[in-house]
């Protein structure tokens, strides 16, 4: 069989760069960085779990056409959080009254012309 | 019975055969990372929404707990990935060995979940009647703390409530596939003290492997995201 075997050496460098991370990120939080601590708390994750997938997992060393699934899902995940969120950021608050409607609404109002 | 390494008739070689299983695992944990990403969206859409109690929450999670719970299935990510190895090389003995080593840390992941979950009953902090967020607050300082807290958010019961819920749904989620992922692994564990895997045929502790690392991966996310919301402010 032709698969590729990675070795235990790569397997525990890794694995020290995770605990390593994770220290990083637990000491980071400590640290007042404003609206940045969420951000360097989730770079530091999606690091994490970029070694897992490429080294744990094995997809650097998986054919062309399952890496575009692994792709997929990412980019469908994507879709999912910035498609909900420019609906939730972009909604008046409810503080605000709405907006008076046009007379164009009701039949009346239609052919009554502008 | 067939003999372990043999070809299914619908494949040409070995290596499609295992590339159809890895593909076959992948496009399951795809539709995963999905159903724990409608989780992870509606805990973005209630953190941006409630941001003081969500901290406030946040705060009452055991860091010391979280952290090495990380540390801990980062090891057995480890064990697992180590255990393909140990089948890709035929070494039969020690592909049980990182088999038992893997489960041994998912337990031990779950076992610390369930004092996390008992300091929760016992701090007043299960959503419902008895939930009292004064228990959280020793002295003075801490009851001024709470006030400014109310002051910022008059709802904060009600929304640190929602976040223990979410807490709770997705740590539970994520629990009930660790539970999963113990079971296939205690099968595997069997499996290899039959000697079934080897480098020949280790297909089962591959993709098993893939579904663990990607427990792994999403406990990776669920750590920063619950206990390390504004641990400099309080």
């Amino acid at each position: 069989m032709s698969e590729h075997i990675v070795s235990p050496t790569v397997y525990v460098i890794i694995f020290a760069i995770l605990i390593v991370m994770t220290a990083t990120t637990a000491a980071v939080a400590f640290v007042d960085l404003g609206r940045f601590n969420i951000v360097v708390a989730l770079v530091i994750a999606t690091f994490k779990a970029s070694l897992v997938v490429l080294f744990f997992m094995h997809a650097r060393y998986i054919p062309g056409r399952t890496q575009l699934v692994i792709i997929a899902g990412v980019f469908w995940l994507a879709i999912m959080l910035s498609l909900t969120l420019v609906d939730y950021k972009t909604r008046r608050p409810e503080s605000e009254p709405a907006p008076a409607l046009s007379s164009m609404t009701t039949p009346a109002g239609y052919f009554a012309g502008s | 019975m067939h003999r372990t390494g043999d070809l299914f008739g619908q494949y040409q070689t070995l290596e499609q055969q295992k590339d159809s299983a890895t593909l076959g695992m992948w496009l399951f944990l795809v539709t995963e990372v999905l159903f724990f990403g409608g989780m992870f969206l509606t805990y973005t859409i209630n953190r941006s929404t409630y941001p003081i109690a969500f901290a406030w929450g946040s705060n009452t999670l055991d860091i010391t707990l979280g952290t090495v719970n990380t540390a801990v299935l980062i090891l057995s990510s480890l064990t697992m990935a180590m255990a393909v190895w140990s089948a890709q090389t035929d070494k039969k003995r020690l592909v049980t060995g990182f088999l038992i080593a893997t489960l041994i840390l998912g337990c031990v992941f779950l076992g610390i979940k369930f004092v996390e979950y008992s300091q929760k009953y016992e701090h007043h902090l299960i959503p419902g009647h008895n939930f009292d967020l004064s228990y959280h607050t020793e002295g003075p300082e801490g009851a001024a703390k709470l006030q400014e807290a109310f002051r910022q958010d008059p709802g904060l019961t009600a929304h640190t409530q929602l976040y223990v819920s979410l807490y709770f749904a997705m740590t539970g989620l994520h629990a009930l596939h660790m539970i999963v992922g113990a079971g296939l692994v205690f099968w595997l564990i069997l499996q290899s003290m039959k000697g079934r895997f080897s480098r020949s045929y280790n297909t089962p502790v591959e993709i098993i492997g893939l579904y663990w690392h990607f427990v792994d991966i999403v406990w990776i996310f669920l750590y920063p995201l619950l206990y390390l919301i504004d641990r400099h402010l309080k």
